[in-house]
């Protein structure tokens, strides 16, 4: 399948179990090991108590959309996904927000809301890379 | 102990102005900007480019390079970059350098072939834009902003910039207009983003003792304060309220003494429409959802109880990509009464504010021409 948007990159040491667990088809998280606060992004210090015990969890995968936009152009010659396509703010479960794409649904404003229920959708780009992208629980 | 009122008004704005054209300038690189508007603003100080021993800017040229284009040698140097704000945080750390007397006369400068892209330097990603947000098409600004924004929407806009002779767009909109543009990231029409020009601003500042030496009447720098939250909109603590507008607008107002409902004139970093709404509502003028409302009441235009960007802002007059020097020009006009048929009556205090970023980095001027 031809690679229809921007691989990662750097890909940045501190980040591998995350891109590690996506190749397995899980969502790692980066956790506290002492003051046990979930984030993102992975860091090698916890961004609440700044100690360097960094664990990591596996993100059940669930979330609500914060916030979304939907692109009528793409604004990286390298991502050719064919517009529209809904680029999206999810909140995990777990407590962090990362920025992916939601799928799977109508890129239209009346169908979207924020807040709705998301899941991820793991979406295999290359033997090295794999994203989490997201789309509505059904 | 330091106290912050120690600060107020200890410094002037003494020289405003922007590079000699402004708008499409395939002809002109980006240094040859910066140079313009200094020289433009040093000559409206009364003052000479030899006067200069601070040298304050942003973006891709290092204040090095910029004295060096200039032909000065610098005593004391300012690049401190967190976005188009950063001009605005500039005034106060050249209030600071000027009060402390590591120079004598500083000047804040802004060039950028923002348009045309002559002389510029390319882009690099780090590793958090590049790693986590290119690959699903996150990139340039309406791409996070709109993350910000759910309906965000100006009733009318441009009034203030058909006043403008400077103003790259002129013609009167209507909100209908902006609503069947053409739709770029939803929430977004092409009308709800900022222009994209080339062009320089530069202002200059002295201590207020040296500044009645000067061509124009000063402008006062009561009150000034920055502050930084996030740069990845991951990070944001409310995506509906910007904390860095929050913290930098009550430093700057206690340092004046005034409170946000002291001003006869504000300027607001308009890259977005958007935006405004959630300043003033962070700044404590509007309460919380009420921003945009305030505008709706077309409070903010000609004629308002509140005049608000009134050199046609970054979505109508000039937007660069790092916009900040401009607000800083317009107030400083309005203040000194150059304000011509778009002129504030009796205006003697102005709020300046900007964002740098998506609402990251913030900076507020309280400006009054008393001191």
């Amino acid at each position: 399948m031809e690679i229809d948007r921007p691989l990662p990159n750097p890909m940045t040491p501190e980040a591998k179990p995350y891109w590690d667990g996506l190749r397995e088809q899980k969502l790692m998280l980066p956790k506290c090991g002492a003051c046990g606060h979930v984030f993102w992004y992975p860091r090698v210090a916890c961004p609440r108590c700044h100690t360097r015990n960094i664990g990591w969890i596996q993100s059940k995968g669930r979330g609500t959309l914060h916030a979304f936009e939907i692109g009528y152009q793409s604004f990286n010659k390298a991502f050719k996904v064919p517009p529209p396509y809904v680029l999206a703010m999810v909140e995990l479960a777990e407590g962090p927000r990362m920025l992916s794409n939601l799928i799977n649904v109508e890129a239209d404003p009346k169908t979207l809301r924020c807040d709705m229920p998301v899941e991820v959708v793991f979406t295999k780009l290359t033997d090295e890379v794999t994203l989490p992208l997201f789309q509505p629980v059904r | 102990m330091a106290n912050l009122r120690d600060l107020s008004s200890v410094a002037c704005i003494v020289g405003v102005d922007e590079s000699d054209e402004m708008g499409t300038l395939p002809h002109k690189s980006q240094l040859s900007l910066h140079v313009e508007a200094v020289t433009n603003a040093v000559r409206d100080a009364g003052l000479k480019v030899s006067d200069i021993d601070g040298v304050f800017t942003a973006g891709q040229h290092s204040p090095a390079t910029i004295g060096e284009a200039l032909g000065i040698t610098a005593r004391h140097v300012d690049g401190t970059t967190v976005g188009g704000c950063s001009f605005i945080i500039m005034v106060g750390h050249a209030v600071a350098a000027l009060h402390h007397g590591l120079c004598d006369v500083a000047v804040i400068s802004h060039g950028e072939s923002g348009r045309s892209q002559v002389g510029v330097s390319p882009r690099r990603d780090t590793a958090i834009p590049g790693q986590y947000e290119a690959p699903f098409g996150f990139g340039p600004a309406p791409t996070m902003f709109g993350l910000i924004t759910t309906r965000h929407m100006h009733r009318y806009t441009r009034q203030w910039a058909a006043l403008n002779p400077k103003a790259l767009r002129r013609e009167p909109i209507t909100v209908a207009d902006v609503l069947k543009a053409r739709p770029v990231v939803y929430p977004f029409t092409v009308l709800n983003i900022c222009l994209v020009t080339d062009a320089g601003g530069a202002v200059v500042l002295t201590r207020a003792d040296r500044a009645k030496d000067c061509a124009k009447k000063p402008v006062y720098v009561r009150g000034l304060g920055e502050g930084t939250e996030h740069v990845s909109l991951t990070q944001m603590k409310d995506l509906t309220f910007s904390e860095a507008t929050r913290i930098s607008g009550e430093k700057a107002f206690r340092m004046a003494g005034v409170g946000p409902g002291d001003f006869q004139h504000v300027m607001l970093y308009d890259a977005f429409t958007s935006g405004p709404p959630i300043m003033l509502e962070s700044l404590g003028i509007a309460k919380r959802g009420e921003g945009v409302r305030f505008f709706e009441e077309g409070r903010s235009t000609p004629g308002g109880s509140l005049p608000i960007n009134t050199n046609g802002g970054g979505l109508s007059y000039t937007h660069t990509g790092m916009y900040g020097i401009f607000p800083i020009i317009e107030a400083a006009r309005q203040l000194r009464g150059e304000g011509g048929p778009r002129q504030v009556p009796g205006l003697r205090t102005s709020l300046v504010n900007g964002m740098g970023g998506m609402l990251s980095a913030a900076g507020t001027l309280v400006l009054s021409n008393e001191r």
